[in-house]
């Protein structure tokens, strides 16, 4: 057997797929009031009385089904946060994401969990968990999440 | 309860590479540089497989022995693709098989042409017809042809 | 409670950044021969083959399928199990219960994965639900941040504390032949590393490897043919969470990984896990996670893993040494990263760990983690479990 070395071949492509994502008629209600009101909604367990947001069917610990929809404050506390400096690629656009952007679970009041959304601060000195936040909403929205585009920190002080 | 029904289209678009190996490498070299097809051949039940195998899948022993094959084939079965889609290599329609190629065991995909889809048969004796620019990899063949 | 089950030998890879010289079949054969080796047994003595990774990284799907050639399962029955980070642990799990139903006499459980042919941070962000949580999420190592960020501002501890985690697994991987990075570090390096996103640093983070591990597992029987040393399987454990990020519980203990050992000590009559158990082979992807994590484990209080760590206690000469294989920090190979902290227990167990050995060790424990907060443990030792 021949002892010659032979390159190494190492082929590259990308894999792209559409895909459709049906939100339901829990999440799409709360796009709609996002869309037409401003508003967001939540859903709450009839067991064990926890206020969900994005409103889904089924509390997860409970196993039963939820109906009963719940108004939600556009303010609440940041629990948690980070800010991405590393520059990676968004699978849904197949380009980079701009970096350094912030975001953090966000819990509102009249929530019982929170959500992840985008933060408007990136400034890591600027950004404490505890701090109050407030729904900014985009002037043309279209039925999306992003209907909020960010949260900012607002000057109120945190109750608890 | 409002009927509100939303579909939110989206799309996964991530990239990936794929790394042939040693034993890959070396047979699309012998494509590209060549013209050749090679295979490897189990020291212990002696099958020969194309493309070529590292390890035996049976004996899972190593495979070290090289052999050449082809380039004529017998067309072992086929099928004729009539339909559109993007990721066809070829507009339809289009045949494509499995190939033995003289003295491997295994068969090899490929296109079938040369000949009008509808003259194709199994067990038709073929040959592979070569890009005359060749990269290295399976489409240096453009598709196996009937021997005249 | 299934029948008694044994691991009989292990294989691992030399994991590395990158493995052009192979595809990902050829790959898999490397870890599969090594542990056949190790177990002394050839092809055809296995009843069945699970195997996983994170199917569809590196642009191919169904691995139960196109690895049969270097898998062992030609002819045989292969199960694919896929469970993102987990996947390792999952595989070991579903090796075991293979084994453990009567079913099957030998199993080869296998875990690989070639992180240098996916983008795994683009292919990780998919696991995100497409609508709510994808926009935001940046993969493991954003969401591994957010955790970070809420267990320092509870427990009040800092980028420091955590840096002890990397630096006590880069130093153990130098002992261990089969690690990707063999290089030691110190906390001055870890906290001058580029920022990810906060707290996480470059060198808070596991690297990205090629590697593949396998596993056999064989029945009560088989064990007694095969080798005087097994390494037994006591207890396994598994516990997932909530859909969503953030439901899951934040406040105490990682819930999944806490209840999994808690389900595991119970069982097992283990008290006092910190002087009960030998070696811990622990998931941790990141350094804050190496200590969020410890308190999960029930071997200390509430936001006492800072102390255990720089008090030496997880040291290869503490009461419980973590990691001693250098852990995550210094190899992942995802699929495969699981399974290496089974392989690398059993090792322990069976007294093959070389240069990293813990003398005298009878029981291991060996974690894995999950993206969205879930978790696989399972208990191995050197005595016959009941």
């Amino acid at each position: 057997m021949s002892k010659q070395k032979y390159p190494l071949l190492t082929i590259s492509s990308e894999i792209e797929q559409p895909y459709n994502y049906s939100l339901g008629r829990y999440g799409g209600r709360l796009l709609k009031e996002l869309k037409h009101n401003k508003k967001i909604v939540g859903i709450k367990c009839p067991k064990c009385g926890h206020v969900y947001v994005p409103p889904r069917q089924v509390c997860g610990k409970c196993f039963v089904k939820m109906d009963e929809f719940a108004e939600i404050s556009n303010k609440g506390n940041l629990e948690s946060f980070t800010v991405v400096y590393f520059s990676f690629l968004d699978p849904e656009t197949g380009q980079k994401r701009p970096v350094p952007y912030g975001y953090g679970r966000i819990k509102l009041d009249g929530a019982d969990s929170g959500f992840l959304h985008f933060l408007e601060e990136s400034d890591l000195k600027k950004l404490k968990i505890g701090m109050r936040v407030e729904a900014v909403f985009d002037e043309n929205r279209t039925g999306n999440f992003k209907d909020i585009k960010y949260f900012k920190i607002t000057k109120e002080r945190n109750p608890s | 309860m409002v009927n509100e029904e939303i579909v939110y289209h989206g799309r996964i678009k991530v990239p990936y590479s794929w790394s042939v190996g040693e034993y890959g490498s070396r047979f699309f070299y012998e494509l590209k540089e060549n013209k050749k097809i090679w295979a490897t051949k189990c020291p212990k039940c002696k099958k020969v497989f194309t493309p070529p195998r590292k390890t035996c899948p049976d004996c899972f022993v190593p495979i070290g022995e090289w052999v050449e094959v082809g380039p004529n084939g017998t067309l072992i079965t086929f099928t004729i693709v009539r339909y559109s889609a993007q990721i066809h290599p070829i507009p339809p329609p289009f045949a494509i098989g499995i190939i033995q190629l003289d003295r491997a065991e295994t068969g090899l995909v490929h296109l079938i042409g040369g000949v009008e889809v509808e003259g194709i048969r199994s067990g038709m004796r073929v040959k592979p017809a070569f890009k005359e620019d060749r990269g290295g990899s399976l489409l240096d063949i453009s598709y196996f042809e009937p021997v005249e | 409670m299934g029948q008694r089950v044994a691991i009989v030998g292990t294989g691992q890879t030399d994991h590395k950044s990158s493995r052009k010289d192979v595809n990902g079949v050829e790959l898999i054969q490397e870890a599969t021969a090594r542990a056949l080796e190790d177990a002394g047994l050839r092809r055809q003595d296995i009843d069945a083959v699970v195997i996983g990774n994170m199917d569809h990284f590196e642009g191919i799907n169904y691995v139960d399928m196109w690895s049969i050639d270097g898998n062992g399962g030609l002819h045989k029955p292969v199960m694919k199990v896929t469970t993102g980070g987990t996947t390792g642990t999952t595989v070991a799990i579903a090796g075991y219960y293979h084994v453990a139903s009567g079913l099957f006499d030998t199993v080869l459980a296998i875990g690989w994965e070639k992180n240098s042919e996916s983008d795994t941070t683009a292919a990780i962000i998919t696991c995100a639900d497409p609508f709510w949580e994808r926009p935001t999420f940046g993969g493991a190592v954003a969401g591994l941040a957010g955790a970070a960020c809420e267990y320092m501002h509870r427990y009040g501890i800092t980028e420091r504390d955590a840096a002890l985690i990397a630096v006590r697994d880069r130093k153990n991987a130098l002992k261990n032949p089969y690690a990707h990075l063999r290089k030691e570090i110190t906390v001055e390096d870890v906290l001058n590393s580029p920022m990810l996103a906060y707290p996480i640093k470059l060198l808070d983070m596991c690297p990205r490897s090629d590697g593949a591990c396998a596993i056999v597992f064989a029945s009560e029987d088989k064990t007694k043919c095969i080798t005087d040393k097994p390494a037994w399987v006591h207890q396994v454990s598994s516990r997932h969470n909530f859909t969503f990020f953030t439901d899951v519980e934040r406040a105490g203990r990682m819930p999944t990984l806490y209840e999994a050992c808690m389900d595991i000590y119970k069982n097992e009559g283990i008290k006092n896990p910190l002087h009960e158990l030998d070696v811990v082979e622990m998931y941790v992807p990141s350094s804050f996670a190496g200590l969020v994590w410890i308190d999960a484990l029930g071997v200390c209080d509430e936001g006492g893993a800072a102390r255990l760590v720089s008090d030496g206690v997880t040291e290869m000469d503490g009461e419980l040494p973590i990691n001693p294989s250098g852990g995550v920090i210094s190899t992942n190979c995802i699929g495969a990263t699981g399974l290496i902290r089974v392989a690398e227990a059993a090792m322990q167990i069976s007294g093959k760990a070389g240069e990293h050995q813990i003398d005298g060790a009878e029981l291991a424990l060996a974690t894995g983690f999950g993206g969205c907060q879930w978790s696989d443990v399972l208990l191995i030792g050197s005595s016959k479990p009941n």
